[in-house]
C-alpha cells in the first residue's frame, strides 16, 4: 500500500540572499522524469519538506514554462522556514506539489492586470510580474502596487526601479511610515489606487499581503467601478497536508489548499467580513 | 421503515455464536462492544459471551454511566465514545519516512501497514452515517487517501438497529437512525427470543445464506418494528432542521457565541469523540540516530490554538471563535462541502463535553436570538 502523496528528494541547486532574512532556493528533483514531468502555473504552492523537522506550503516563485528548476522565495519566520535558510546548494529537501489553484492568468490576458501586494515583499506575486514581462505583448498596462509598513521594509528595490522604467508599467509604492531616503507615497495602499490608470472595465486584479489591506483595496476597487469577479486574492492559512484532508487551512466553507489558494472576491467576501473565521 | 432486502432469517439468540463463528470461518477479526474501563467501545469478540448483557448505559449531558439491565439482550444499550472512525482513520499513523544517507541522499518511503479483514458487530445507524460521511472526505478526488480506502475495503459491517437510544440521541431528527438503512453487510434487529438477521451486501447475503435460517414469521417482524419505532420515539432530543446553514450562517456574530465560550473549557473532547471529524495534525518525528525521520498524522482538533496559527497570530485565538468554527463546520459548511449536515446525531459531543454542553440546546438558543 501507498501514498499518492509521498514526497520526492529535491536539491538545491542554487541559492539566492535576497535580504537578510528572505531567500530564494533553486530546486531540481533528484529524479529527471520526476523535474521533466512536473508543472505548474503561477500562484500554486508546493510543500517543500525539511528533513526531521517539518514541512511548510511555499509558493512556487518560477516561471512555468522554464522547467529546468524550481524557484521558491522564503522568508524564515519559525521553525521549519529558519531549518530551510541553513540550506545550501548540494543540500536535499523533501518536494511534493504542485497544489491549489493559482493566478487566472489566461483569463486576464489581452486586458489590464493591477498586482497589489502589502507587507514585505510577496513572492507570489513577483512571479507574476515576471511572468507577464516574459509575456509582455499579450497584456495590457501592468500595474504594480506595493505597500509596506517602513520604508526599509521594502525588499527589491532595484527590480521595482527597472520594473517601472518598462514600457505600459506603473509602479507605485507606498510605507505607512516613510523615511530619509523614501521618495514614493506615505500613507495606506488605497492612496495609490488615486494615482494608478488602468482601464477598470477590462482589468483583472491580483493580491496578496495581509486580509484587512486586501478587503480594503477590493473594496475601493469595486467602488471604482471593477467587477467583483476580476478581483482575485491569495489566501494563507495554517496548512498540513496540503490535499483538502487535514481541515486546518479551512475559512468557511472552502479548503484554501485545495480550492484555493487564489480566489475571486465574491467567493471570499461573506467570510473575509466576519473577524476570526 | 422496512427491513432493507427481502432475504432474511430469524436467528435464536443462542445461535448467535454461529454467526461470529461463521465470520471467523471467512477469515475475519471479530470485533465487537466490549465493556472496558467503565464503557462499552469496540474490542476483540471471542463468542457472544464477550458481549455486554445485563449491562446498559445512562447518559445525560456531561455523564455516561453503566447500570446493571434487567434485560437479556447483547444490543440494549446506545453508543459509547467510540464510533468506527478510528478502525479507518487511525488516531495515530505513520504517513511516510524518510532517511538521509552519508552522503547526503534522502530517501521516501511509505509507510506499509498488514491490513486485517475485520468483521464489525454491533455497528448503530448513527455510525454507518458517520462511515459515509467519512467515506466523501477521505475518498474524495483527486486526492482519495489510500491508506482509509485500503481499511475501509477491509470491513465487514454488521449493524444492529437500536432499541435503547441514550438520552443524548437525536439520529430520528438528524435522519440517521435509529433503524440502519444502507452501508453494512448484515443488520440485526434484536427481539426478545434472538435476531431477526437481513443482508445488506451480496457478501452479507452468502454469509446469511451460509447460516441456513428459517424466515422469521409475522409477530417477530412486527415485534422488530415495533423496536425501532419507540426507539425513535423514546428520543427527547431533536435538531430543529436537518439543514441548518441559513440558520447558523445569519448568526455568526450572535452574542451567543460568547455565552457558549463562558462554558465551553475548549478541551476539544467534543471532536474527539464526534465521528465524523475528520481534523489531524502532521508532524515530523526525528529518531534519536538522526537519520531517519517519520512523518505521522495524528488527530487535531479545531479547539485548539494551534489549529489555526499563521506565524506571529492565531485566528480563532478565543474560545467564541472556536465554538462557533465547530458548530458552523459541522451544522452549516457541511452542506457545502459534502451536500449533507456533518452530525449524525450520535449524541456523544453531548455526553462527554465535561461540562455538559449541548449543541441541539445551543442551536436552539442560537435560533432564539435573531440574526446577528
Ligand atoms: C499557500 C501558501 C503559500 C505560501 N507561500 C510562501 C512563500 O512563497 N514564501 C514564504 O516565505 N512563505 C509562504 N507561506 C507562508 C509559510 O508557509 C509560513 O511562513 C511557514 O509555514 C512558517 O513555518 P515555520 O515553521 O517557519 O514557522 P512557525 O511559526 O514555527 O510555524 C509552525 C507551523 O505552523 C504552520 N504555519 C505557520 N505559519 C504559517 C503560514 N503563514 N501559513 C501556513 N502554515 C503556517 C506550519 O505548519 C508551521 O510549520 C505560504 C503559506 C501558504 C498557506
Ligand atoms: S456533532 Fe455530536 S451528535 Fe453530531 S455526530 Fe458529532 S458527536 Fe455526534
Ligand atoms: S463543547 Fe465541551 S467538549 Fe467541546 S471543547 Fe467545549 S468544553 Fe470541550
Ligand atoms: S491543508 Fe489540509 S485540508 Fe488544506
Amino acid at each position: 500500500m501507498t501514498l499518492h502523496e509521498l514526497p520526492a528528494p529535491a536539491e538545491i541547486v542554487e541559492r539566492t540572499e535576497e535580504s537578510a532574512s528572505i531567500f530564494t532556493l533553486h530546486l531540481r528533483f533528484v529524479d529527471p522524469a520526476r523535474q521533466a514531468a512536473f508543472r505548474s502555473s503561477p500562484g500554486q504552492f508546493n510543500m517543500l519538506g525539511m528533513h526531521g523537522v517539518g514541512e511548510v506550503p511555499i509558493s512556487i516563485s518560477s516561471d512555468p514554462d522554464e522547467t529546468g528548476l524550481i524557484g521558491h522565495t522564503i522568508r524564515a519566520v519559525g521553525r521549519v522556514t529558519h531549518a530551510l535558510a541553513t540550506l545550501r546548494p548540494g543540500d536535499r529537501v523533501g518536494l511534493r506539489g504542485p497544489y491549489g489553484r493559482g493566478w487566472p492568468l489566461q483569463e486576464a490576458e489581452g486586458g489590464d492586470v493591477v498586482l497589489v501586494t502589502g507587507g514585505l515583499g510577496c513572492a507570489p506575486v513577483v512571479s507574476v510580474i515576471d511572468y507577464i514581462m516574459r509575456r509582455r505583448a499579450r497584456f495590457g498596462r501592468l500595474v504594480i502596487i506595493q505597500g509596506v509598513k517602513h520604508a526599509e521594509d521594502l525588499i527589491w528595490r532595484q527590480r521595482y526601479e527597472a520594473w517601472a522604467c518598462a514600457p505600459d508599467t506603473q509602479v507605485w509604492l507606498a510605507a505607512d511610515v516613510g523615511g530619509p531616503h523614501w521618495a514614493w507615497d506615505v500613507g495606506p495602499v488605497t492612496v495609490l489606487l488615486d494615482h494608478a490608470e488602468f482601464d477598470h472595465s477590462k482589468a483583472h486584479a491580483l493580491m496578496c499581503g495581509p486580509e484587512p489591506m486586501m478587503k480594503a483595496v477590493a473594496e475601493r476597487l469595486l467602488a471604482d467601478g471593477m467587477p467583483p469577479e476580476r478581483v482575485w486574492l491569495s489566501m494563507e492559512r495554517n496548512m498540513h497536508c496540503a490535499v483538502g484532508h487535514c481541515g486546518h487551512c479551512q475559512l468557511g466553507p472552502l479548503f484554501v489548499c485545495r480550492d484555493g489558494p487564489v480566489f475571486p472576491y465574491p467567493v471570499l467576501a461573506p467570510w473575509l467580513r466576519h473577524r476570526s473565521l | 421503515m422496512s427491513i432493507v432486502t427481502t432475504e432474511q432469517g430469524f436467528l435464536a439468540r443462542a445461535g448467535l455464536d454461529r454467526l461470529i463463528d461463521a465470520l471467523r470461518a471467512r477469515d475475519y477479526a471479530v470485533i465487537g462492544p466490549r465493556v472496558r474501563d467503565g464503557a462499552i467501545v469496540y474490542g476483540s469478540i471471542g463468542a457472544a459471551a464477550d458481549l455486554p448483557t445485563g449491562v446498559r448505559d445512562a447518559q445525560s449531558p456531561g455523564r455516561y454511566a453503566l447500570e446493571p439491565s434487567p434485560l437479556a439482550r447483547q444490543f440494549a444499550w446506545a453508543n459509547g465514545p467510540q464510533a468506527l472512525k478510528p478502525l479507518v482513520f487511525r488516531p495515530r499513523e505513520r504517513l511516510w519516512a524518510s532517511w538521509r544517507t552519508p552522503t547526503g541522499e534522502l530517501h521516501f518511503g511509505a509507510a506499509a501497514e498488514a491490513i486485517e479483514p475485520t468483521a464489525v458487530i454491533g455497528v448503530r445507524a448513527c455510525d454507518l452515517a458517520a462511515l459515509e460521511l467519512q467515506d466523501r472526505h477521505f475518498l474524495r478526488e483527486p486526492f482519495p487517501d489510500p491508506a482509509y480506502r485500503a481499511r475501509r475495503d477491509a470491513l465487514f459491517l454488521v449493524a444492529v438497529h437500536c432499541t435503547h437510544p441514550a438520552d443524548t440521541c437525536f439520529c430520528a431528527s438528524t435522519g440517521d437512525g435509529p433503524e440502519a438503512e444502507s452501508g453494512f453487510d448484515l443488520a440485526l434487529h434484536e427481539i426478545d427470543d434472538g435476531f431477526i438477521v437481513a443482508a445488506g451486501s451480496d457478501v452479507g447475503a452468502a454469509v446469511l445464506a451460509g447460516l441456513d435460517l428459517p424466515a422469521a414469521d409475522q409477530a417477530r417482524m412486527d415485534a422488530a418494528r415495533a423496536g425501532v419505532a419507540a426507539a425513535a420515539a423514546a428520543q427527547s432530543r431533536a435538531l430543529p432542521s436537518q439543514d441548518l446553514r441559513a440558520t447558523l450562517l445569519e448568526r455568526l456574530e450572535s452574542p451567543h457565541w460568547d455565552a457558549v465560550a463562558e462554558r465551553c473549557l475548549s478541551c476539544g473532547n467534543c471532536t474527539a469523540v464526534c465521528p465524523t471529524c475528520f481534523c489531524h495534525a502532521e508532524f515530523d518525528e526525528p529518531a534519536s540516530d538522526g537519520i531517519v525521520s517519520e512523518h505521522y498524522r495524528q488527530w487535531d482538533s479545531c479547539f485548539t490554538a494551534g489549529h489555526s496559527y499563521l506565524h506571529g497570530i492565531v485566528i480563532r485565538a478565543e474560545t467564541r471563535a472556536r465554538y462557533r468554527q465547530w458548530l458552523t463546520h459541522k451544522l452549516a459548511h457541511w452542506h457545502d462541502q459534502y451536500g449533507r449536515s456533518g452530525c449524525v446525531g450520535c449524541g456523544r459531543c453531548i455526553s462527554w463535553c465535561p461540562v455538559g454542553i449541548d449543541l441541539t440546546a445551543e442551536v436552539v438558543a442560537l435560533a432564539g436570538e435573531g440574526k446577528a
